[in-house]
């Protein structure tokens, strides 16, 4: 992200710009492909030829072990055969950010196929990269939110989430009017009719931050900012510390505490492997704004659900959007500004 | 090959001389090996249902595991606070503490690498944290320095006691050109294993109770209370059940040590008390929950206090000369300090950090008793691993363990 396509006034607070937000060294469309090699690369791809042979000795040692007993028994026909390989294949993948296109397509398959191993059904899932000159952008209308939560169901719906826990993205904060923004006495777990009187209504979920805390600290880089500005998570290869959780200022990120659980008929088949397809357990998700939706040029689905209009999303590079229409004539703010961690989620009243 | 001999016949004498031993050796070792099996039943629970055997919840997603790990941080570190008079200042009387400073270190390291692990979501997938055939993102995140410092402290705490005692053991005299610069480096590595642990939290924006400059050093000044608080209380187990000579001055001149990191521990727990109470601000909330409880949520209450009067008698008894010089109040002491600094610097330090969270939610946390067993069974893991090198280390120094003598 240049500071000079920056649309918005900015603390200023970090030294130096960061010119690159993915450190691939490319500086169009995807993270992957046809590329230069800059001294990261040439590192990453000779690790992914020693992961090779980590694979490889590992193997030795599991000789004895499960994926024999399914391959060699008699028993289990091809499908267990295949289900054990894939399992294998999936095991010892790389990072999805240093993936070559092809590899991503690879493991892509590897899942629609596993999934209908398992269950029978198809899934379409995708590894659709950024567009060019796509940054994207949230703004949140306080005057218009009634607290009808049908966002909260929504993106519930579309992102596959835990139902048993009832995981939830977004947060909606019923406040008292006279108090401000006051979230330490505001309720983000109601259950009575809306609007209550005397209370507004503010929504919080990823801010997408342009200078995200949770990707720096996160260990294994299991967490990253894309070309377009949206903060994903590779789910295969979170181990679970939740330090980026710790991280995180604004209750972004969810953990799955243990297996997530999605009725087959409610399960959305339209997937992105960096959104909505199923996670296990022990891994970090997050609100990815539908990331399956939003690169196929729709809005996320809470912004479609929302009924009184309060949700904006768009492209803050093109200036006839309506997000841009807002952060010109507004008087926009951010939460936690003072963080310096430049959320591209813009609340402002009417 | 000379030395892999002697290692090897080290490895061999050792196993026997820790499979020998005393009515009450013997029962010790069973406990642990009991309460360690229990830990493992607990863990393997853990594994099969998901962190959701635990009490951590997305509103307070560290607990005892990350608690303990931050604590035991501290106890392995303080073990340089001996190892430096001892080799450096050529002071005879620590030598002997030394070794089972060293022990204790290395016992309390693993004990925080396992409770990291513990800790983890997908235990599985940590191969992705080894650099070449993972991704190491160093130097961004500090969770990598942490994996660093920790790893080579503990190399270089087992390298350092294993010259020295494979040279006794061939009944030579260690050559102190060759341990003496891993001494230095070590001193300089403890302070960093501390200070980089404090960096782990205090480099978080996002929660105002650690993201303090304090942090880091008041690690330090406790840290350097507990660890030698903890080595005065082994050494006087391993004076009375062995026949290993540790003299008075030693334990007197250790608890020098203790007293002076205790005071310097109580005014920095003043000042940081000053700056979150004379002029509260909003971040100020979480110090508010640990000290007085939020809207009727005390959870924490009890134990901090506990905690902060266990720690004002400890020290105030040890500034006294007269009290400090009486073994059986030190033991005591001691026994306070320990216990005062494992509550403030484990859940005292991380769990307040949650609450409230970033939207000023309340949720509190209680570890489940799958947590709880799964925490008793990695200390008894490191109590286990420190007998087993203590014993080791002690036969070795009094000569019972010689190179050929047996054969």
């Amino acid at each position: 992200m240049n500071n000079d396509n920056k649309k918005w006034y900015s603390l200023n607070l970090k030294k130096s710009p960061k010119v690159d937000s993915c450190g691939c060294g490319n500086d169009s469309g995807s993270c992957s492909g046809e590329k230069t090699k800059d001294g990261y690369d040439q590192v990453m791809n000779v690790s992914m030829g020693r992961r090779a042979a980590f694979k490889k000795i590992t193997a030795g040692f599991l000789i004895g072990a499960g994926a024999v007993s399914s391959s060699c028994s008699v028993v289990s026909g091809d499908e267990n055969k295949e289900k054990s390989g894939i399992e294998w294949e999936e095991y010892f993948k790389g990072n999805y950010k240093l993936m070559t296109d092809k590899e991503k397509e690879e493991t892509v398959n590897r899942l629609t196929r596993s999934y209908e191993l398992r269950t029978g059904e198809k899934i379409n899932m995708t590894s659709k990269d950024a567009e060019k000159d796509v940054l994207f952008g949230y703004a949140f209308n306080i005057s218009k939110c009634q607290g009808y939560m049908d966002c909260v169901n929504a993106c519930v719906e579309e992102n596959n989430q835990d139902r048993a826990t009832e995981m939830q993205y977004i947060r909606i904060h019923e406040m008292e009017d006279g108090k401000g923004f006051n979230f330490e006495e505001s309720d983000d777990n109601y259950y009575h009719e809306v609007p209550a009187e005397g209370h507004f209504y503010m929504g919080t979920q990823c801010f997408h931050c342009d200078n995200p805390p949770c990707v720096e600290v996160c260990p294994v880089q299991a967490t990253w900012k894309e070309k377009d500005g949206i903060v994903v998570i590779d789910y295969d290869w979170c181990v679970g510390c939740r330090y980026c959780m710790a991280a995180c200022p604004y209750d972004g990120r969810r953990f799955n505490w243990k297996t997530p659980e999605v009725p087959e008929q409610e399960v959305n088949k339209k997937q992105h492997y960096l959104g909505n397809r199923l996670r296990k357990k022990g891994v970090m998700e997050k609100c990815t704004f539908c990331i399956q939706r939003s690169r196929e040029g729709q809005n996320p689905a809470c912004v479609e659900a929302c009924p009184t209009g309060a949700r904006t999303f768009g492209n803050l590079l093109d200036p006839k959007s309506n997000i841009r229409w807002i952060l010109e004539n507004k008087k926009v703010f951010r939460l936690k500004e003072d963080l310096g961690t430049e959320p591209k989620f813009w609340y402002y009243m009417d | 090959m000379k030395t892999l001999k002697v290692f090897g016949n080290l490895i061999k004498d050792g196993f026997l001389e820790v499979t020998h031993g005393s009515k009450a050796y013997h029962v010790w070792m069973a406990v642990l090996s009991f309460i360690m099996l229990v830990g493992m039943y607990s863990y393997s629970i853990q594994l099969e249902e998901g962190l959701s055997a635990t009490g951590m919840t997305d509103r307070v997603s560290w607990g005892l595991y990350i608690s303990n790990f931050t604590f035991l941080v501290g106890v392995a570190a303080a073990a340089v606070m001996l190892v430096l008079p001892a080799y450096v200042l050529k002071n005879i009387d620590f030598k002997q503490a030394v070794l089972i400073g060293e022990g204790l270190a290395v016992a309390a390291l693993c004990m925080c690498l396992v409770f990291v692990i513990a800790d983890m979501g997908g235990p599985a997938r940590l191969w992705h944290m080894i650099p070449v055939i993972g991704v190491f993102n160093f130097p961004n995140s500090m969770l990598t320095w942490d994996v660093l410092v920790l790893n080579g402290y503990l190399f270089i705490n087992i390298t350092i006691p294993m010259y020295i005692l494979i040279m006794r053991y061939q009944g030579k005299t260690p050559n102190p050109k060759i341990y003496i610069p891993g001494v230095f480096l070590s001193v300089f590595w403890a302070v960093g294993i501390h200070m980089v642990t404090a960096f782990l939290y205090q480099g978080l924006q996002a929660r105002p109770f650690w993201n303090n400059a304090l942090l880091g050093p008041r690690f330090l000044a406790s840290a350097f209370a507990a660890g030698p608080a903890l080595i005065i209380i082994v050494l006087a187990i391993i004076r009375k059940f062995t026949a290993f000579k540790i003299p008075d001055t030693t334990i007197k001149k250790i608890s020098m040590i203790v007293t002076v990191a205790a005071q310097i521990n109580l005014i920095m727990l003043v000042s940081e008390l000053f700056k979150e109470f004379y002029a509260p601000t909003h971040h100020s909330i979480s110090a508010v929950y640990l000290f007085f409880g939020l809207e009727g949520k005390t959870a924490l209450l009890p134990w901090i206090w506990t905690s902060i009067s266990l720690n004002v008698v400890a020290t105030i008894v040890l500034t006294f000369h007269k009290l400090r010089s009486n073994l059986n109040i030190l033991y005591v002491v001691c026994g306070m300090l320990f216990i005062a600094i494992w509550i403030e610097k484990g859940f005292g330090l991380i769990v307040p950090g949650f609450i409230p969270g970033p939207w000023g939610k309340i949720a509190e946390y209680t570890p489940t008793l799958v947590e709880i067993s799964v925490t008793l069974g990695i200390w008894a893991m490191g109590a286990f691993i420190f007998t087993i090198l203590a014993k080791t280390g002690i036969a070795v120094e009094l000569g019972q363990l010689v190179y050929k003598k047996k054969n």
